[in-house]
């Protein structure tokens, strides 16, 4: 990583940890589920901003953190929130395996429509079997320890804003490294250069399927790992987080931010986050003016709010040329 | 049996209903492609507008078997809504369909508070009306006459929607830059008129098939979101871009949700999705499409 970039995160690292410091501790509360968001959208980037698969029904790997969540430390009892990352971590890898292997024999619009239908599929599961799943009114999910710790003093307010704050925020970090490293391995190149040509990449020796049932793999990983923390957050995992319109949120996250670049969908994380809590205290018409700004990204900001960025610094620095990410 | 054959009408105007609505899927997609989700959104203004002009019209005074009449004007007026939309995608025709996709998922947002803004968050319904054309009633089957009427409306649509396609000039055109954009440009063919034509006419019958549902059911804000999601199964089933498969798609989600809702009621839309997935992964054209790529 260069200074160029490093120097911006740190910076942006060092203001999130004074957060809970600096702030009330509704600011810290808001910003929990944005960590969740942001690592969701990692892996959700992975999948559509460097292996060029656009996913339709991704909400359904942070719906199966959450309710993961829910089974590991409502139902069973294992109240340990790193028990119940590893196992919503083994769960989406279970599931994503045999459901990736059917979507990626396809690209583009069909790709998108099989995850929308598989999606869909999980979310009519969730909603209809009212006796498993609780229907529309969801599984609760307890407070857990983290770290093994109790921290019995803390409400559940003082707990999200302070020591689950801070616990994500380096998960977040944790998640944004691997994914690093794994964008800029030769696994990531692969993932690239069957984006922009699978032909040619497979004539090269790139096995495209494979290579794209990987990234759909971690990516599922990741949403749930996300899933889990807004799940704890919550104390609820409920059937909308699976719906097809959740899965379009993470898709406008991610274009918000700038699906080309590799922190774009965080900042769209951020932004989304703050700007829905502002506009849903302004007027309960918030979606109109959500959409009116996706509307208005789509059309003249395609490269989102990091490519936006990416231009002002070019022009304040005329000499330095961006580097194609 | 007359249980059966009940669920078997109930089904079939369900298809009805979803045909006009996947068949406008289809001809956007077809020739626009454009996969647009704002579909249902269309349908749910459909609904919410022919419910008021209904009872504006019944309120006036005008005779009770106006009320299909009323309902279609009523889904042609909010076709109106079309052109603009047809503009504002008009910006994003170049690029990836990612982009296009997300750009009516943005409009499905928008619609979402126009409609809340306009009619409230409660559901509106027309009342009781369905039976003003009467009843047909054989042995225990009893079927309201309204019904018969929009399945023969929908029948209409399609023999009309094939006639256009297939024997006007127009619909030569159509099927044309349906078939290559570039090509039919070159050969003279103005792409932009018949692409504000292909959408406008896609909206229209959204808009229609929404306001011919509301006499059965009440039009709410979640009916959007839902049954763009019903509508999509269909056109996946049928093969996106045809016609037929609209049809045949239509009829198989109808019958097949009306019939799990009695045997099995937690498998209504389970087996919808079931057979969407089935169908895509064992031939993702769809039954009537042209080969995935």
């Amino acid at each position: 990583m260069r200074a160029r970039t490093l120097l911006p995160v740190m910076a942006a690292v060092a203001l999130l940890a004074l957060v809970p410091v600096l702030a009330p501790p509704f600011y810290a509360n808001l910003l929990v589920p944005f960590f969740g968001y942001g690592i969701a959208l990692l892996g959700f980037n992975l999948l559509f901003g460097y292996a060029g698969l656009l996913s339709f029904g991704h909400a359904m790997f942070l719906g199966l953190g959450a309710y993961g969540a829910a089974v590991i430390a409502g139902v069973l009892g294992i109240k340990h929130f790193e028990v119940v990352l590893a196992g919503v971590a083994l769960g989406a890898l279970l599931v994503a395996l045999p459901i990736g292997l059917l979507c990626v024999r396809y690209t583009g619009i069909f790709f998108g429509m099989l995850t929308l239908a598989f999606g869909m599929l999980a979310h009519s599961i969730l909603f209809k079997f009212y006796h498993l799943t609780g229907g529309d009114s969801g599984m609760r999910v307890p407070r857990m320890r983290i770290l093994g710790l109790e921290f019995a003093d803390y409400n559940k307010i003082e707990l999200l804003a302070g020591p689950f704050y801070y616990y994500c925020l380096a998960l977040l970090l944790l998640a944004g490294l691997l994914m690093w490293r794994i964008v800029h391995s030769p696994f990531g190149l692969h993932l690239r250069a069957q984006r922009d040509n699978a032909q040619k990449a497979g004539y090269l020796g790139v096995t495209v399927g494979r290579f794209r049932l990987t990234a759909f793999v971690i990516s599922a990983v990741y949403g749930a790992v996300g899933g889990a923390i807004l799940g704890f957050r919550v104390g609820l995992a409920d059937p909308e987080l699976v719906h097809w319109t959740h899965s379009g949120h993470l898709v406008f996250m991610t274009v918000l931010g700038g699906f080309g670049s590799f922190l774009g969908p965080i900042a769209g994380a951020l932004t989304l986050t703050l700007l829905q809590d502002q506009l849903q205290s302004l007027t309960q018409y918030w979606r109109f003016v959500l959409g009116a700004i996706l509307a208005a990204m789509v059309i003249f900001f395609p490269r989102g709010l990091a490519g936006m960025a990416g231009d002002l610094a070019g022009r304040l620095r005329p000499a330095k040329r961006e580097a194609p990410a | 049996m007359s249980a059966f054959a009940n669920l078997l009408v109930g089904g079939i105007f369900h298809a009805a209903v979803l045909f006009l609505v996947a068949a406008g899927l289809q001809l956007v997609f077809g020739v626009q492609k454009i996969v647009n989700l704002a579909c249902g959104s269309f349908y749910a203004l459909g609904a919410y507008f022919g419910i008021t002009l209904a009872n504006l019209a019944l309120g006036a005074g005008l005779p009770a078997w106006t009320l299909l009449p009323v309902l279609i004007v009523a889904g042609l007026a909010m076709g109106l809504v079309g052109p603009p939309i047809e503009r504002l995608l008009r910006t994003v025709y170049d690029r990836d369909e990612s982009f296009q996709l997300l750009l009516t998922f943005a409009l499905v947002l928008m619609f979402q508070d126009v409609l809340r803004f306009i009619w409230g968050p409660n559901p509106q319904s027309l009342g009781n009306v369905l039976l003003v054309y009467g009843k047909v009633a054989a042995g225990d089957l009893s079927v309201p006459v309204y019904n018969l009427l929009v399945i023969a409306a929908a029948i209409a649509a399609a023999a009309l929607i094939g006639l256009f396609l297939r024997r006007t000039n127009y619909g030569r055109l159509l099927r044309a830059t349906a078939e290559n954009r570039t090509m039919a440009e070159a050969l003279g063919v103005d792409v932009r008129s018949i692409y504000a034509v292909v959408f406008t006419l896609g909206t229209l019958l959204g808009t229609i098939g929404g306001a011919l549902v509301v006499p059965t059911a009440a039009a709410s804000l979640d009916m959007a979101i839902d049954f763009v999601i019903e509508a999509f199964a269909v056109v996946v089933i049928g093969g996106l871009g045809s016609m037929s498969g609209a049809l045949v798609g239509a009829l198989l989600v109808g019958l097949i949700s009306a019939l799990s809702l009695v045997l099995y009621p937690e498998f209504e839309i389970l087996a919808i999705y079931l057979i969407v997935i089935g169908v895509l992964l064992l031939k993702p054209s769809g039954l009537f499409g042209k080969p995935a790529t």
